[in-house]
């Protein structure tokens, strides 16, 4: 056991962690966050996916030895106000359905908006082909990314 | 969104005979069907707990419970839409709970055979309309009115000439007092503000910033991590186990073996106790254990199907339904088919893994959990670990996923027994690995059918089926046919071919089995609709055409006019790829059509989806749309993606690596239409899933000529 501090949601979170302990389980066991979701362990299905320095990652298969010094954001985070236009557009869609997978969609797809601010349903199907949805809400996602698009080109600072 | 209702429960039972606050609930007499509603002072005089299914407090906030699961398949929305409506509340007023296990309280709590609104609504209705004109009349008594000349609407009474209003919530204290009426006016379908509406569901707002609590996000004080190694057999017991490894890992407390039942069956494994679930699973990694299976066959797949295929060829089965003379007019055709569909082993893979927390004391036993099914859980656990009902709390969480897994009582019990054995609250995590290979999962099922035509229409029909009966694995009786043996094929066409016989062939291994969303029909559905589509084209006529011939009801054929026009099935180019395929179960019928075309890369590319859903009476159309948005994409992982392999007594496929998942760039464009009727509701979450592989199958043979009869196959090697 080692001690380490966590940086996340931009809040300090002083933790005694095994460093080989994924991301994943010291941010949900250890510091009690629990909206970042355990499906594979082994970074098939993006449940877990969290910014890491505004990078998405797998947090079950990143070290949480990775994580000190750097600034970890997970859906808890992403807004105060559950407001974030990604976030937004979940809600006017009604993407989720069991809603266990939609953390690390929403994650992955905040990442693809700030890479690629308008993208294509190509752009979409390449971005978030490593997020697996067992209930099927992969159209509707399609649809809240677009609209997400939309809303942030909306509310942009101009020039 | 916690779900900690004990406390609240009990002050709510206090004040509901106070008069604090205003509750009403359901009481069945005895096995009745039908539920009496009842107010607290009834629930007195009856000697029975109040389940106080809606109640309203003192500052007009509204409580409903949900009795059923909310899995994605939408009851946290649908049970408080119908409330609101007759209620007269606004539904983002409501405050929605799930309720705890306990049959005689709420009924059926089994979440499943897609029953949540078509077993609930009409009681629902009755209560909401109840509990609002009790405050009505409530409110006329107090401002001395006609009751006629008062109306309920945003949880306000109104008296309708002098405007003068009242809040529900400054009605509670008579409303309690008062009676309920014994017969209410039900609105009509058209008087509906909020029924058959597209409102937004209440829960997602708390699926998109990490606040719902799912089953593995529960955490109680002093919770410790326990995570199991399990016979990989799925069967059998422990020999011995080396854990000098595992107690190394540091936060691994304690390691012992543990025994839990599935049904009518035990399964044991090796539990590893830790401080996190990281320590739980790497304790679990190093254990070894040697595994006793004496008496359990170690099969692989091909085995499984070889001997379904010879079963087919040398037994006649079990008559499910048989009428005229099919085995003579088949005997005597000088043309028969006579063909066979394999359908495959299925995993749930929901994506939340399976997990349970228990906490068991001295006087009770609390669990929390994703649970489908939670007065089974709680008979189960009391009669298994002899405690008295009433000490087995069941508390559901939201379940990431369940489509029939979670209706099932192994993971509780063992979070119980791991609970009681180290004398503190435990949370039982099953990695992805345990999840996708302990089952049970769905059965693969194989089928003959065998078919003559004469003058254009069906001169026999006969379907044969050889796969395991999920009720043998519960203890079912055996020498009975599987009483769904047909479930997903339509009833008409069973009364209106002269000569039929369907027949069931009892099929055993030791793989653990049990429901799939939608059960049989998942499986049914692709062998009889692919087979319809055989005996159309061997009588030359188009599929629909054929199809509208045996399905004579009104509704039946308004659903075929429904789907010809929306997928434009008549102006199709013959030979364009086009498929339909049409299914029944839990009492709503879904037609597909399905467009192919060639791929460039070779094989097959889906293009298009149309849907159309005639489930009679419905609460939310945009929910209904999504469920089956979501059947389409579980079906066509099932059918061109995944299937179950066994080697050697042992699931192959541990993870999403070599166990694929549909993703989103393999999900065609889909067209949903939803028949309006005044029939009773039926099924939402299940139905429009079988009639997908068929019509996808049928798709293919109209673009190629290859009549695909096994599932899963690959579109890309078509």
């Amino acid at each position: 056991m080692t001690k380490i501090t966590l940086n996340i949601n931009k809040k300090e979170y002083p933790l005694e962690a095994d460093p080989q302990m994924p991301l994943l389980w010291a941010i949900r066991d250890l510091a009690g966050l629990k909206g970042t979701k355990y499906g594979c362990g082994v970074a098939q299905c993006g449940a877990c996916v969290v910014h890491l320095n505004g990078e998405a990652v797998r947090s079950c298969v990143t070290k949480v030895s990775r994580a000190v010094g750097k600034q970890v954001v997970t859906i808890e985070g992403l807004s105060e106000t559950n407001s974030h236009p990604v976030q937004k557009a979940w809600q006017d869609i009604d993407v989720p359905q069991c809603g266990y997978c939609h953390s690390g969609q929403i994650m992955s797809a905040v990442v693809l908006l700030r890479e690629k601010p308008d993208p294509t349903d190509q752009d979409i199907d390449d971005a978030m082909a490593g997020n697996i949805c067992r209930c099927g809400t992969y159209l509707r996602i399609r649809a809240a990314i677009h609209l997400a698009a939309e809303t942030q080109k909306k509310t942009a600072p101009q020039g | 969104m916690d779900n900690q209702t004990v406390s609240r429960r009990n002050f709510l039972k206090t004040s509901a005979v106070t008069g604090a606050v205003f509750s009403l609930g359901f009481y069945w007499p005895g096995n009745a069907k039908s539920a009496k509603v009842i107010n607290a002072a009834e629930a007195n005089k009856f000697g029975v707990e109040m389940n106080s299914w809606v109640h309203i407090d003192a500052s007009g906030k509204v409580t409903i419970f949900d009795h059923r699961a909310e899995m994605g398949q939408g009851s946290y929305q649908a049970v408080p839409q119908i409330v609101a409506e007759e209620l007269e509340v606004n539904l983002n007023e409501i405050n929605v709970v799930f309720a705890q296990g306990d049959a005689k309280k709420y009924g059926n709590q089994v979440t499943g055979g897609s029953s949540t609104v078509r077993g609930s609504y009409k009681n629902l209705l009755k209560l909401s309309a109840t509990a609002r004109e009790m405050l009505i009349q409530a409110a006329a008594k107090k401002w001395n009115v006609p009751k006629l000349e008062c109306y309920a609407e945003g949880g306000d009474v109104i008296h309708k000439p002098s405007g003068k209003k009242l809040h529900y919530g400054q009605l509670v204290e008579a409303a309690s007092k008062l009676e309920a009426p014994k017969d209410v006016v039900l609105k009509k379908r058209s008087e509906y503000k909020l029924i058959g509406k597209p409102l937004r569901r209440l829960d997602t707002p708390l699926k998109t910033n990490g606040v719902a609590v799912f089953g593995l996000d529960k955490q109680i004080p002093g919770m410790m991590y326990a995570a199991v190694e399990r016979n990989p057999r799925l069967r059998g017991k422990v020999k011995s186990f080396d854990d000098s490894k595992t107690r190394l890992i540091p936060g691994v407390k304690n390691v012992f073996k543990v025994k839990m039942g599935v049904f009518n069956t035990y399964r044991e494994g090796v539990a590893v106790v830790a401080d996190s679930t990281w320590a739980a699973i790497q304790g679990k990694k190093a254990l070894k254990v040697e595994w006793d299976d004496t008496g359990f066959e170690h099969l692989d797949t091909e085995e499984i199907y070889k001997r379904q295929a010879e079963a087919l060829q040398t037994q006649e089965g079990l008559p499910f339904k048989k009428q005229g003379e099919p085995n003579e007019v088949i005997a005597k055709a000088s043309k028969k088919i006579d063909v066979i569909y394999e359908t495959p082993y299925q995993y749930h893979a929901a994506m939340e893994p399976l997990n349970c927390v228990a906490h068991y004391q001295d006087d009770k036993l609390e669990i929390w959990g994703p649970i489908q099914a939670p007065e089974w859980v709680q008979d189960y656990i009391s009669k298994e670990m002899s405690i008295p009902k009433e000490k087995v709390i069941v508390n559901m969480t939201f379940l990431g996923g369940g489509f029939g897994r979670k209706a099932f009582m192994d993971y509780p019990h063992e979070a119980s027994v791991i609970s009681k054995e180290i004398k503190a609250p435990v949370q039982v995590v099953w990695t992805r690995e345990d999840d996708a290979t302990q089952g049970p999962f769905r059965p693969g099922i194989t089928y003959r059918c065998e078919g003559v035509i004469k003058d254009g229409g069906i001169d026999a029909f006969k379907v044969k089926l050889a796969g395991q009966n999920n009720n043998h694995w519960r203890g079912g009786k055996k020498d009975v046919p599987n009483g769904s043996a047909s479930e997903g094929f339509l009833k008409p066409y069973t009364e209106s071919i002269k000569n039929l016989a369907i027949m069931d062939i009892p099929f055993e291994t030791p793989i653990p089995t049990m429901w799939w969303r939608s059960v049989y029909a998942s499986t049914n559905g692709f062998a009889f609709e692919s087979f319809l589509d055989e005996l159309a084209h061997e009588a030359g006529k188009d599929p629909l055409d054929f199809r509208r011939v045996y399905l004579k009801e009104e509704r039946l054929q308004k659903l075929i006019d429904k789907v010809e026009e929306v997928s434009g099935w008549k102006s199709r180019a013959k030979g364009a790829g086009y498929g339909v395929a049409i299914t029944e179960c839990f009492s709503s019928t879904v037609a597909q059509v399905v467009k192919v075309s060639k791929a460039p890369g070779g094989g097959v590319k889906v293009d298009k989806v149309w849907a159309v859903m005639d489930c009679g009476w419905y609460v939310n159309p945009d929910t209904i749309k999504a469920q089956i948005e979501g059947s389409i994409v579980m079906a066509l992982g099932a059918a061109t993606i995944h299937q179950v392999k066994f080697k050697d007594g042992m699931a192959v496929d541990n993870n999403f690596s070599t166990y694929q998942m549909p993703r989103i760039n393999d999900i065609p464009p889909i067209d949903i239409h939803i028949m309006d009727n005044d029939e009773d509701a039926g099924g939402v979450g299940e139905p429009g899933l079988p009639p997908f592989a068929p019509a996808l199958t049928n798709a293919i043979f109209d673009l190629t000529g290859k009549r695909i009869r096994k599932l899963p196959f690959n579109l890309g090697m078509v």
